[in-house]
């Protein structure tokens, strides 16, 4: 465990991925989650949106670091340099990290992964997020306003106390439409089932998601059925986090139909969604909550497609 | 904010500093099976890639050399996920080696590697005696490769898909059918999990074995008590880190005693430097650091500093005065 804040491994003047001993500036609750502030310019300075950082935890036993999503870095003004993580105690690395005290000291590799591509045309964008999945599509969403981009958001939780600040989400979009799975807040029903009405009413050209990896299936999926490019930034088990291991890769289709295991911490975390080839994964869309009314099959209006949003080939 | 300190490897102290000079003295040099090497520290195969995603870090020529993943014949996609779960003090991996084939490597990577004018050590791995010949045979006369590893923890499907490497005549004829194919000294990567591990050890040098890396990861498994599902996919998977050192310690000091002539790579669970060291002494000429790079990228390069100060602050002028000093308890 480092104890001295502000050492910076790797290489100046670069975009790469640095080692840095940054400060704890705030820990607070935010729901049923926990948000961490840590002073860390040299990351703050290259981060994009749907990167991630990787924390060296000293819980008992554990060796190997944890990674989470950036939730927000500010780069200018008071608290410029800091970087946000949200996270939820899971086990002995993030219960551990819930202990940490401002002015203690941790250890943070990043900004790491694909950071989601922002659109390159005025299009109408739709964030879905689930749990603390929200987190870093807040900063998103900060990203696209600034380049004058309507954003409408779904957020989507188990319980209303799992809604990551529903105070910031209506701040930062056009529109947004909360659903929890036990109808505590918003809609009842998941993500999905409020995804063709929001659609439709929102105009949206391109969808960006981030939460569970079921939850992204689902939603990458239902884009698929209706050609609408989707980016999502998935999570898999990380030995590394620097693309050295093959622990975290997922099964990703090429133009030409092959399919090949790409690693989610460099190739990724953000993948096309439909690129994704979500039937070789372990993940599985869990069954309906709510029994869906019948939509009638309507003409799709024209939309742009990957190639029109991404420039990809 | 205000101590921010860069750490600049290459940088020189300002000022006059005894330690500092003494540390730049020392003689970290040593040779791995004839293969000179500038220093004693090297990733571990699959823990390092193909090195590019490394240079992000630092320059990865300033290690010993460069253990890259192990290469098949062809490419594979490797087993499906989760292919990690972590243990204490460890974590248990079934990659499955995934790798882009022999050919894709030297099209794409050892290109990059050369460019860089790395020491390659390339860790050669296959299901069957014809599948480890047939790469060796490929990898000959490329300028750069200094060494090949042969990661004979591999299940052969020409018996039963019992690994290579719990077999001593399995392990011999692979080795010497390597051996004949290749054009630099070659290394046997064992396992230890076998009743003796002298015995292979002596069946693969009698076979050309140059020289031996110890040791892969040990065979494990996890089950998630709730669920009743393995950590792995695969459900058993090898562990390594921290959990396995003594394990590779005592192998290394093993082999050692009944081989003395026969060049050792010590690898398992090593972090630090004191754990370096203690390879060393157990006889290693090099070692190999492969989990502790996912806890610290710069694990290589720190230990190189740190093994320059370790053994200057103790008077030694070279690092191979360590090798082989393990003092008995009379
Ligand atoms: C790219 C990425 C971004 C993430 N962003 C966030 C975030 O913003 N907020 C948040 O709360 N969590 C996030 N996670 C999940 C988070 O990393 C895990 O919850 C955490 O590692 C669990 O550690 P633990 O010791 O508490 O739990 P344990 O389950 O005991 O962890 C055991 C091992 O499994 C791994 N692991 C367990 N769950 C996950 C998981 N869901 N994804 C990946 N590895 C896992 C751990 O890293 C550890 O190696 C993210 C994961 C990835 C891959
Ligand atoms: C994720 C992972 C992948 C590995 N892949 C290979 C491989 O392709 N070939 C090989 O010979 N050893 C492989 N190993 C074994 C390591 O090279 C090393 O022998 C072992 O991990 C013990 O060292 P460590 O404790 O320092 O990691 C792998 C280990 C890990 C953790
Ligand atoms: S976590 Fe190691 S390659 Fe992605």
């Amino acid at each position: 465990m480092a104890t001295r804040a502000g050492t910076i491994e790797g290489r100046p003047d670069t975009d790469d991925p640095v080692k840095v001993t940054c400060e704890v500036l705030a820990r607070r609750r935010e729901g049923a989650y926990w948000l961490l502030s840590l002073a860390a310019p040299a990351i703050a300075d290259r981060a994009r949106p749907g990167q991630f950082v990787n924390l060296a935890v000293a819980a008992p036993d554990t060796l190997l670091r944890r990674p989470f999503s950036i939730a927000r870095v500010s780069k200018q003004g008071m608290a410029a340099g800091t970087v946000d993580v949200v996270f939820a105690a899971h086990g002995p690395g993030t219960s551990w990290l819930t202990g940490v005290d401002v002015h203690d000291v941790v250890d943070v590799v990043g900004p790491l992964g694909t950071p989601f591509p922002l659109p390159q045309r005025q299009v109408a964008c739709l964030l879905i997020g689930g749990g603390y999945g929200v987190a870093p599509l807040f900063y998103l969403a900060d990203e696209l306003t600034r380049r004058g981009l309507r954003v409408d958001m779904i957020v989507g939780a188990a319980t209303q106390d799992r809604i990551l600040n529903a105070i910031e989400a209506k701040r930062l979009t056009a529109s947004v439409t909360f659903t929890t799975e036990d109808g505590s807040y918003g809609e009842h029903g998941r993500v999905t089932d409020v995804f063709d009405e929001v659609v439709e009413r929102c105009g949206s050209g391109v969808v960006y998601a981030c939460g569970p990896n079921p939850m992204l299936r689902a939603v990458s999926e239902r884009c698929r059925e209706r050609r609408i490019p989707v980016q999502v930034a998935v999570e898999e088990h990380m030995a590394c986090g620097i693309g050295v291991c093959f622990t975290c890769v997922l099964p990703i289709r090429r133009k030409d139909g092959q399919v090949q295991m790409k690693r989610a911490c460099i190739d990724g975390p953000v993948f096309n969604g439909a690129r994704i080839a979500w039937e070789d994964t372990r993940y599985e869309i869990g069954p309906p909550l709510v029994v869906e009314d019948e939509v009638d099959e309507q003409p799709e209006p024209s939309r742009p497609t990957d190639a029109d949003v991404w420039g990809e080939s | 904010m205000s101590d921010v300190r860069r750490i600049e490897r290459s940088q020189v102290p300002f000022q006059r500093d005894p330690r500092e000079e003494a540390a730049a003295a020392v003689d970290l040099s040593t040779v791995l099976a004839g293969v000179e090497l500038p220093n004693p520290i090297l990733p571990a195969s699959g823990c390092f890639a193909s090195g590019a995603e490394m240079q992000r870090f630092y320059d990865v020529t300033e290690l010993g050399a460069l253990v890259v993943k192990s290469i098949t014949l062809e490419p594979r996609e490797g087993l499906p996920t989760p292919r990690m779960a972590e243990t204490p003090s460890g974590m248990l991996n079934a990659i499955g080696l995934q790798n882009p084939g022999v050919d894709a490597w030297l099209e794409h990577d050892l290109p990059w590697l050369q460019g860089k004018g790395a020491r390659i050590i390339a860790s050669i791995a296959g299901s069957s005696v014809d599948e480890f010949r047939t790469v060796a045979r490929r990898l000959r006369r490329h300028a750069g490769i200094v060494a090949i590893e042969v990661n004979l923890s591999c299940p052969n499907v020409e018996h039963r898909g019992l690994v290579f490497a719990c077999s001593a005549p399995d392990s011999a004829e692979v080795i010497s059918a390597v051996r004949r194919e290749s054009d630099v000294p070659v290394l046997a990567k064992l396992t230890s999990d076998v009743t003796d591990v002298t015995e292979i050890a002596r069946a693969v040098v009698e076979a050309g074995a140059d020289g031996l890396t110890l040791i892969n990861t040990v065979l494990g498994m996890t089950v998630d008590p709730e669920t009743g599902r393995p950590g792995l996919h695969n459900t058993y998977g090898g562990l390594s880190g921290p959990a396995i050192r003594p394990i590779a310690l005592r192998n290394v000091h093993q082999v050692r005693e009944a081989l003395p002539e026969v060049p050792i790579l010590g690898c398992g669970g090593i972090r630090h430097v004191t754990e370096v060291v203690q390879f060393l002494r157990a006889g290693a000429s090099a070692v190999s650091v492969g989990t502790a790079t996912f806890v610290d990228p710069f694990v290589g390069p720190r230990l190189i500093d740190e093994l320059r100060h370790w053994l200057a602050d103790r008077g030694y002028a070279r690092v191979t005065d360590l090798i082989d000093t393990i003092e008995p308890w009379t």
